[in-house]
C-alpha cells in the first residue's frame, strides 16, 4: 500500500531542492544562531554597561509573532524602498532584490530565522553561565589565566549539556519555522527558498495533493525520530552523572 | 578585566543590541511617517498617527484580537485540565503499562503538531470543527510538554502531605485540588506564560483551519493584510505590526523577568 507516493516522492526534483534547501537552512541556522546565542550571553551576563537594555533588545525577538518578525524585516528587503538598499545606495551599490532572486532568497530568510531565535537560546547559556562558581574565575585569575583561555577551557566544557539541549531545539526549529516563508518568498522565486514543512503544506492546502503531503509527512516523522532517538540516550547519559 | 577590554565588551554587546531591535524601530519610525517620509529616512519630517487610522480601519481587529484572546483561553483551560490529571496520574498513580504510556506521550515531544497538519486537518474536518475556535485550540490541549512539566512539579511535593490529607479523609480528587495544585502554582503560571506567547503567536495551523473573520485570529488577519495583492504600503503595514504585537510586547516589557523565568523553567525540564 502506498509506496508508490513515496517512489513519486523520490522522482520528484522539488522535492530533493527542498530537503537540499532544508538542510542548507538547518546546517546555517543551528550553529550561527547557537554562536550568537553564546556570545549574546557571555555579554549579558559581564559587567558592562546599560546591561539591562542589551538583554531585553536581545530576547524581544523571541515574544514577536514570526509573522510580525517577517513584516518588520520586509521593510528590510525590499527593493529600492528597503533599508538594506538605502543603505546600499549611500556607498553606491546597486539595487538588489533580496527576495525576489534565488541566489539570496533562502538567505534572507535564514537571517530572520536566526533574529529570531538566537535570543532565545541565549537565555538558557545566561541560567547556566550564572551556576559557574565564581571561585574557578577567581582561580584562574591568580593563576593569570587569559581570558580567551578561561572561556574555552572551562566556560564552553561547563556549557556542553546545555549546547546539546540547546542544539536539539534548534533542530527541531529548524522543521518548524517557516511562518516567514509567507509574507516574504512564499517558498519562490522557483522554489529557492522552499522548506519542507511548507511544501507539505503547499502540496496538502494548494495542490489538494493529501496522499503525497502524508507520505512527505511520515519521513519527517522518521528523521524527527531519530532526532528523538539521540536526545533519549544523551538524557540517559546525563543522568548518570548526577 | 582592563578598562580597554571592558570598553570593547560594552561596544560590541550594545552594537548587537541595537541591530537586534533595529527591525522594530525602522517599522516604529514607518507607523510614525507618511510612506514617502519612511522610506526616505528623511529625520526631521513629520509625525503622523495616519497609518495607525488606516491600518485600524483596513480590517476586523477587534474580531481578531477577540479571537486570539479566545483561542489561547480555550487553549490553555483545555490544557490546565488534562495536563493536570495526567501528570498527577504520571507522578503518583500506579497503573499498569505506566511506563509505556508515559514514553507514548514523551514521543509526542518530538511529532510537532506542525508536522502533523495535513493528519489533524482530516481530523478536525471529520469532528465537524473546521473554522471554529475549538478547532484550532484542539490540537495541543493535551501537550505532552504540559503532561512532563506537572508530573516534575508534582513528583516534587512530599508524600507526608498526600498521606496528611489522606488521614484526614480527602478523596484523591481532593489531594490533587487542595494539596498537588495549590503547591504547583509557580508551575502553573510558567506554562500559562509559554503557552500564551506560543499560541498568541501560532500562524499555520489556524492558517489552516479558520476561514472567516470570525474565527481568524490577529496572525492569520495580519498575513492576510499584508498580502501584496492587498497593495497596502510599508507604512499601513507597520503600523498593522505594531498594533497586533503591541499587548505582548508591552506585558513583556513589563514582566520581562518572569517571562524569562517562565521560558527558563519551560525548557530545562
Amino acid at each position: 500500500m502506498g509506496t508508490e507516493n513515496y517512489a513519486d516522492l523520490f522522482a520528484d526534483p522539488t522535492f530533493w531542492l527542498v530537503v537540499k534547501n532544508n538542510l542548507l537552512y538547518a546546517g546555517v541556522t543551528i550553529p550561527v544562531s547557537i554562536g550568537i546565542a553564546l556570545a549574546m550571553a557571555l555579554w549579558a551576563n559581564s559587567k558592562i554597561s546599560a546591561r539591562g537594555f542589551v538583554r531585553t533588545a536581545y530576547f524581544t525577538p523571541t515574544v514577536l509573532p514570526m509573522i510580525a518578525a517577517a513584516n518588520l524585516w520586509l521593510f528590510f528587503y525590499t527593493p529600492g524602498l528597503g533599508v538594506l538598499d538605502q543603505i546600499g545606495s549611500l556607498f553606491g551599490l546597486p539595487s538588489v532584490n533580496w527576495l525576489g532572486q534565488p541566489e539570496t532568497a533562502l538567505w534572507a530568510i535564514i537571517i530572520v530565522t536566526i533574529w529570531k531565535e538566537a535570543g532565545f537560546f541565549m537565555i538558557f547559556y545566561l541560567a547556566a553561565l550564572q551556576t559557574i562558581p565564581e571561585d574557578l574565575k577567581e582561580a584562574a585569575d591568580i593563576e593569570g589565566t587569559s581570558r580567551w583561555t578561561y572561556t574555552r577551557r572551562i566556560v564552553l566544557p561547563l556549557l556542553m549539556p546545555t549546547t546539546l539541549f540547546i542544539a536539539v531545539n534548534a533542530m527541531i526549529n529548524s522543521v518548524k519555522l517557516i511562518d516567514h516563508l509567507f509574507i516574504l518568498t512564499k517558498g519562490g522565486p522557483s522554489d529557492a527558498s522552499k522548506l519542507i514543512l511548507y511544501y507539505i503544506w503547499e502540496m496538502a492546502f494548494a495542490f489538494f495533493d493529501a496522499p503525497h503531503a502524508a507520505a512527505m509527512t511520515i519521513l519527517v516523522i522518521a528523521v524527527l525520530g531519530i532526532v528523538a532517538a539521540v536526545q533519549f540516550l544523551y538524557l540517559d547519559k546525563r543522568t548518570h552523572y548526577q | 578585566m582592563t578598562s580597554l577590554t571592558k570598553f570593547m565588551d560594552s561596544f560590541g554587546a550594545i552594537l548587537l543590541a541595537i541591530i537586534w531591535i533595529a527591525p522594530l524601530l525602522f517599522a516604529f519610525w514607518a507607523a510614525t511617517h507618511s510612506t514617502s517620509d519612511a522610506v526616505n529616512l528623511n529625520l526631521f519630517s513629520p509625525w503622523t498617527m495616519d497609518n495607525f487610522r488606516v491600518a485600524w480601519n483596513g480590517a476586523p481587529w477587534l474580531k481578531y484580537f477577540l479571537n486570539t484572546f479566545t483561542l489561547v483561553t480555550v487553549i490553555l483551560i483545555g490544557q490546565f485540565i488534562l495536563t493536570t490529571l495526567a501528570g498527577f496520574a504520571f507522578a503518583q498513580l500506579q497503573f499498569p503499562g505506566k511506563d509505556y504510556v508515559f514514553i507514548l506521550v514523551l514521543m509526542q515531544l518530538f511529532i510537532l503538531p506542525e508536522v502533523l497538519i495535513v493528519e489533524n486537518y482530516a481530523m478536525v474536518s471529520r469532528l465537524g470543527l473546521f473554522d471554529t475556535i475549538l478547532g484550532v485550540g484542539m490540537p495541543y490541549m493535551a501537550s505532552a510538554f504540559g503532561i512532563f512539566l506537572m508530573r516534575q512539579a508534582f513528583k516534587g511535593v512530599p508524600i507526608e502531605l498526600h498521606e496528611a490529607a489522606r488521614i484526614e479523609g480527602c478523596g484523591l480528587l481532593g489531594i490533587l485540588w487542595r494539596v498537588y495544585v495549590p503547591l504547583a502554582k509557580p508551575t502553573y503560571l510558567a506554562y500559562a506564560l509559554v503557552s500564551v506567547s506560543t499560541h498568541w503567536n501560532n500562524f499555520l495551523w489556524p492558517l489552516i483551519v479558520t476561514n472567516s473573520p470570525d474565527t481568524r485570529p490577529l496572525t492569520v488577519g495580519l498575513s492576510i493584510f499584508g498580502a501584496p495583492e492587498n497593495g497596502v504600503d510599508i507604512s499601513v503595514i507597520s503600523a498593522a505590526t505594531l498594533m497586533s504585537v503591541a499587548p505582548l510586547l508591552i506585558a513583556f516589557l513589563i514582566f520581562q523577568r518572569q517571562f524569562v523565568q517562565a521560558f527558563l523553567r519551560a525548557g530545562i525540564k
